[in-house]
């Protein structure tokens, strides 16, 4: 039995990591062909650094990850506090709205949007698609699991405290940023990095709202798989998965750390 | 609450409210318009009676869904237990193990099984060596190529909140049961799989909803050939000038986004009476 899961276990390991390791193997192929292996060469990679649209939208994708998981970040934590607070009818309906986005399906998120910016571009001339409609997408996607990730940290909040530091004559806004962020700072943290990985990865989203002069790395992918077999594919992904084994790495190893540091209290 | 605490908090959530109102709630109510008006802007249900018409996609969509997330149930299900019965250390691992494809974007992970799958892919060419008149299979372009790209996108989605729900199982729950008496199969059925559902619930959705809302996976593996209701979606708003039409796409996601929300709100009814039923 014992050796018959472990079989098992290889079994689907082998079935998640198979693409990637063809993928990898192919990466370094001097042939534009991945029936055959015609020797070792880093041809694919020289070509991938040299390819302006990839570069631009690896670009874009950095810029549009970063400040919408700001943006997401600021509106998300504020609005936090204030449902925190609210009770019944009203906190029922921001909550319910909040989960919009979590539980549609990308695709149904992304055409609303589409919808509303489309309406604005044609009947009242207010922008184009681009970068602008393409942050606005992603900051609203983010800010649900922004507010998701801070909202349980506040539920273990001490209220006292914060009302405490009031009646002793510190106004709201300080008394917040001084007795309740240091406490959730945690969950602040955890929804800018969900948020910027979210908005990273996202495809359908910015696939619909982006236009033809912003587009993430994601939708140049995309575009590119259209076109006939590019080895450059392989070696973008072997990239990309070397990166993100690295950034898994440095973050479980801290996380290990904390661990320690908490067990020693 | 004094009153300029409730000032403050009210000033904080103001851009939340703004934003969410604008960006997420108009979106929906203009998708609602869109769905029940013509192309002039004057009310028609003629829209809402062309899904009618997509019946046929519709069906083929859940059908492949449902297969995606009963295959991806059956796999998941030892893997997430015998990660579970770990010791903690390796627990971790195997968890990172499971998590870094997921960290790949989609569309790299679909992509990568055409090299496999194609005509001309690695599976023919094996195949093609060990035999020369081996004529190779057809999987592109098959549903059978779609319902892999999506068991293989979303497997890791199945195993993760399994994994969770099974950490939370006792040893001792279980050898409880062995001491009362309780075979293999009676632990599983009595024991494991009813404290599991939770976990199961949150799995299934999590593989169903992206399955059957797809466009990409169908597009790349399914070669045109499957057509999902995501691709139909997806031309009526990005398609050619002549194909585009705003009204019955915005029907069409209405649809899936209700059925969506119907099958949600079933599933969370049972999750809440399996519960309650194991307390008893």
């Amino acid at each position: 039995m014992k050796v018959l899961s472990k079989a098992y276990n290889i079994l689907i390991f082998a079935f998640l990591y198979a693409p990637i390791a063809v993928m990898i193997f192919f990466s370094f192929n001097s042939a534009k062909s991945f029936r055959r292996f015609e020797g070792f060469s880093l041809r694919w990679y020289t070509e991938l650094f040299q390819d302006q649209v990839i570069l631009k939208s690896l670009y874009i994708s950095l810029a549009v990850a970063a400040l919408s998981a700001v943006i997401a970040t600021l509106i998300g934590t504020l609005a936090s506090v204030g449902i925190h607070s609210m009770r019944g009818a009203k906190k029922r309906v921001y909550l319910a709205v909040n989960n919009i986005p979590v539980t549609n399906p990308d695709i149904v998120t992304a055409i609303s949007m589409m919808v509303l910016f489309v309406f604005f571009v044609t009947r009242l001339n207010m922008m184009e698609m681009g970068f602008g409609t393409l942050l606005i997408s992603h900051i609203t996607f983010n800010i649900p699991y922004v507010v998701l990730s801070v909202m349980p940290k506040l539920r273990g909040l001490n209220d006292n405290i914060y009302e405490a530091a009031q009646d002793l004559g510190c106004p709201p806004a300080k008394s917040f940023l001084k007795v309740v962020v240091p406490q959730i700072s945690q969950g602040i943290v955890t929804g800018f990095i969900m948020a910027f990985t979210l908005s990273l990865d996202d495809f359908v989203i910015s696939y619909f709202n982006s236009g033809s002069t912003a587009q993430t790395l994601p939708v140049t992918i995309y575009s590119m798989t259209k076109r006939p077999y590019s080895p450059k594919i392989n070696a973008l992904s072997t990239l990309l998965f070397v990166a993100v084994m690295i950034l898994l790495l440095v973050v479980n190893l801290r996380k290990s750390g904390e661990n320690k540091k908490e067990a020693k209290h | 609450m004094n009153r300029k605490d409730s000032l403050f908090k009210r000033v904080i959530t103001a851009p939340y409210t703004v934003w969410m109102a604008i960006f997420v709630v108009v979106p929906i109510a203009l998708v609602v318009y869109y769905a029940l008006t013509d192309a002039d802007g004057h009310f028609s249900a003629a829209n809402i009676t062309a899904i009618v018409d997509y019946g046929r996609t519709f069906r083929i969509s859940i059908e492949l869904a449902l297969v995606s997330t009963a295959i991806c149930l059956v796999m998941a299900y030892p893997l997430a237990y015998a990660i579970a019965r770990m010791k903690a250390r390796r627990q971790g691992t195997m968890i990172m193990l499971v998590m870094l494809p997921m960290w790949m974007n989609f569309l790299i992970r679909t992509y990568a099984w055409i090299a496999i799958l194609a005509d001309k892919g690695l599976i023919n060419s094996f195949f093609q060596l060990l035999n020369p008149d081996f004529p190779g299979f057809k999987m592109i372009g098959t549903r059978g190529a779609v319902v892999l790209g999506m068991v293989y996108n979303f497997l890791p989605y199945m195993i993760l909140p399994i994994y969770t729900v099974l950490t939370k199982i006792e040893q001792s729950t279980i050898e409880a049961a062995q001491d009362l008496g309780a075979n293999r199969a009676q632990v599983f059925r009595r024991v494991l799989l009813p404290m599991s559902v939770p976990g199961i619930i949150s799995g299934v959705t999590m593989v169903f909803v992206p399955a059957v809302s797809t466009f990409v996976i169908s597009k790349l593996l399914g070669a045109g050939k499957t057509y999902l209701i995501g691709d139909i979606i997806e031309n009526f708003f990005l398609g050619n000038t002549g194909t585009v039409n705003y009204n019955i796409g915005a029907s069409l996601s209405l649809v899936l986004m209700l059925m969506i929300l119907i099958s949600m709100a079933v599933m969370n009814h049972f999750d809440k009476d399996e519960s309650a039923g194991g307390m008893l």
